[in-house]
């Protein structure tokens, strides 16, 4: 394995900063003010941040490669990761089996059909370290998509790196934590809303002090946008949801500038190019203004949107699926003339399967094509100063800010989430977006039009995923076996002790959670001792 | 109006979050006349065949995308034949690969509906199975 030395050799800050010209031998600017046409508004790297956060835009750092990965066993997905950080990706991405983000543990009934299925198994410490093995996780950032567990996970992590000797203060990466859009559209919630809001401040108040590199919170409009909403709605959703975690945070003693520079944003892009870039540029701009402006935040760090991305999902068709490959590069283009920090572009088959080691490369690749031969990425917001982009940019502010306020008339979303309305206006956007492909009105290739008349192409005919058949026995036997050879009795005491913060209302949980971990208590034990005292959610299933 | 009358348990079995698919049946069944109850998320199969049951549903449909459709599905069929309703039809949607929808066809289920199909073609379906 050799990821160090080929992320040294494509370092990004090294070739970059060189003066750069087009093929033809044309000098590229890093920002071409004087070729601007019609209005110059703000300069990149300055507020409000239409044209992006950073001066440099992508010369000075690429964007994060980090493509969502795992399955099975923590071994098996410890085997994919090395092979994706040997052909050149800078960060890895882990998906969590439904158990684990649930809070079950593998010998659960519920969970008996679903362990390492559509992610990796991993209920104890002894997982977390396995997956991890001959990863150095003090220089590989590692984003973690996990919410309903997520203060468990992230407290594993630490325990990981302890038991590793990486000081905490050297990890880097991502943890989701987003437990608001989980209620409206991804569906791994647990306990009610404001206990799961609890959570959420005392692991992003942790981080703050111990984890200065770790982003403790991504808060993602990408599961809404796939189940139907439009991208103007998901800006307005995940602007709303931030604030609401800014409101939670304030109330639990956060200072705003100690925190709000740790906020990241997690979004979908579908194919529709220009309505992608301008959602983002208008999305800088609207969270510097509430920021700055409304809130008050003095540190520009503050007034920065950063945000990851995921090419693909519902834009995906199962029909022609090679078609899948042109739609993610179309998708990655705008992510990146959005000004994304980190992308993840989804594989040609992920409308049927796991991704294969082939399709989960081409994806990849996608990516390495866009960044090293497009020339895309040579100057900062290219597309800026188009009439059509900052008209639109300017229309998606108007109707986003909108939205934001119609939500705060109706008492903000935490109230808007328990009562099931942000649900049920997403259902309804579902069912307008099916009836429109089903009459044609809005145009999918190979599924509404120009589709074969044999009905060739309607069928995966590519290699297909196989993980470990006993993937799921192993993860049980090793759990069982975890359970024989561990102290108990320190398990016990860490989860009572747990439990009796847990009851009150004023201890920050996650030094407690991390002690749990250490002592190798489970994700399943961990939730159970919460749930004693917090319940669970009751989904309001009207439509 | 041709599902006026009928009445379709809709349920989400397992722990898969995604629900879209599901609620755009709702939607759908409720608009061609049919009397729908939605389950809402993580239900056993044991929870959907008492419901069922309890209801007195003429279909059950249950969505899946989490791959384990099989096993969960197979499931829900068994506890409605313990519960002495097997006649109670069974339809399944989500993302189900092709080998599969026949193997699921084969254990006896009705219809299996995938993203990509008309709402329409799909509804037409359920109204022959229950006509």
């Amino acid at each position: 394995m050799k990821p160090d030395a080929e992320l040294a050799a494509a370092d990004p800050a090294q070739i970059r900063h060189q003066q750069l010209t087009t093929p033809s031998g044309i000098p590229i600017p890093v920002f071409a003010t004087a070729d601007m046409h019609g209005e110059h508004r703000d300069a990149p790297g300055e507020y409000p941040y239409t044209r992006g956060i950073f001066a440099d835009g992508y010369r000075g750092r690429l964007w994060t490669m980090r493509q969502y990965s795992g399955f099975g066993t923590a071994q098996e997905s410890n085997q994919r990761y090395r092979f994706l950080l040997e052909q050149g990706q800078t960060g890895l991405s882990v998906a969590f089996d439904l158990p684990t983000q649930c809070g079950y543990d593998p010998t659960d009934p519920i969970a008996a059909q679903e362990v390492g299925r559509v992610g990796v198994s991993v209920s104890n410490l002894r997982e977390m370290e396995i997956l991890f093995q001959g990863i150095d996780l003090s220089r590989i950032s590692v984003s973690f998509t996990i919410n309903g567990t997520a203060a468990i996970i992230y407290a594993m992590y630490l325990a990981a790196a302890d038991k590793a000797g990486v000081p905490r203060r050297q990890l880097t990466g991502t943890i989701q934590n987003d437990i608001l859009k989980e209620y409206v559209a991804r569906g791994t919630w647990i306990f009610p809303v404001r206990p799961s809001m609890r959570l959420v401040a005392d692991s992003v108040l942790f981080a703050n002090q111990h984890t200065p590199r770790f982003n403790p919170i991504s808060i993602a409009g990408a599961h809404m946008r796939d189940a139907g909403c439009t991208a103007v709605e998901e800006a307005a959703y995940t602007l709303a949801n931030a604030l609401a975690y800014v409101d939670e945070l304030r109330a639990r003693g956060g200072e705003l500038d100690s925190f709000a520079g740790r906020l990241s944003f997690f979004f979908y892009v579908h194919t529709d190019f220009f309505e992608e870039v301008c959602k983002f540029r208008a999305a800088r701009r609207i969270w510097a203004r509430l920021m700055r402006e409304r809130y008050g935040a003095a540190d520009p760090k503050s007034w920065l949107f950063r945000f990851g991305v995921v090419c693909g999902g519902a834009s995906l068709t199962a029909a022609q699926p090679y078609n899948n490959v042109v739609r993610v590069t179309i998708e990655a283009m705008a992510a990146v003339l959005g000004g994304a920090q980190s992308i993840f572009t989804a594989a040609l088959d992920e409308a049927y399967q796991i991704p294969t080691e082939q399709t989960a490369e081409i994806a990849l690749r996608t990516q390495q094509v866009i960044a090293c031969e497009s020339g895309i990425a040579h100057t900062v917001d290219p597309l800026g100063g188009s009439h059509y982009v900052e008209y639109l940019t300017d229309r998606m502010e108007e109707e986003i800010v909108k939205l934001m306020a119609d939500i705060e008339r109706i008492g903000g979303m935490v109230g808007a989430i328990e009562q099931g309305i942000i649900q049920r206006r997403i259902a309804q956007r579902a069912r307008e977006r099916k009836i429109q492909t089903d009459n044609g009105s809005r145009i999918v290739v190979g599924v509404n039009r120009y589709c074969r008349e044999d009905g060739a192409g309607h069928e995966w005919n590519g290699a297909e995923f196989s993980a470990d058949p006993d993937a799921a026995r192993s993860v049980v036997e090793r759990y069982r076996a975890l359970r024989g050879e561990r102290d108990n009795h320190a398990v016990e005491a860490c989860l009572s002790e747990l439990s009796a913060a847990a009851a009150g209302d004023h201890d920050n949980l996650m030094p407690l959670l991390i002690k749990c971990c250490h002592s190798y208590a489970t994700v399943g034990e961990i939730v159970s001792t919460l749930k004693r005292h917090w319940g669970e959610f009751r989904e309001p299933t009207g439509l | 109006m041709a599902l006026k009358g009928k009445k379709i348990l809709l349920g989400k079995v397992g722990l898969d979050g995604h629900d879209a698919g599901a609620k755009v049946m709702v939607l759908a069944l409720r608009d061609a006349g049919a009397e729908v109850i939605y389950t809402g998320l993580r239900k056993s199969p044991e929870f959907i065949a008492r419901t069922a049951i309890d209801e007195d549903v003429d279909a059950v449909g249950l969505s899946l995308l989490s791959g384990a459709h099989m096993e969960l599905v197979g499931e829900t069929m068994r506890q409605l034949s313990q519960l002495g309703r097997p006649e109670i039809k069974i339809f399944v949607g989500g993302t189900i690969p092709g080998k599969d929808r026949q193997a699921l066809l084969d254990m006896g289920v009705r219809g299996v509906f995938t993203a990509e199909m008309k709402l329409a073609d799909v509804l037409d379906h359920i109204d022959r199975e229950l006509s």
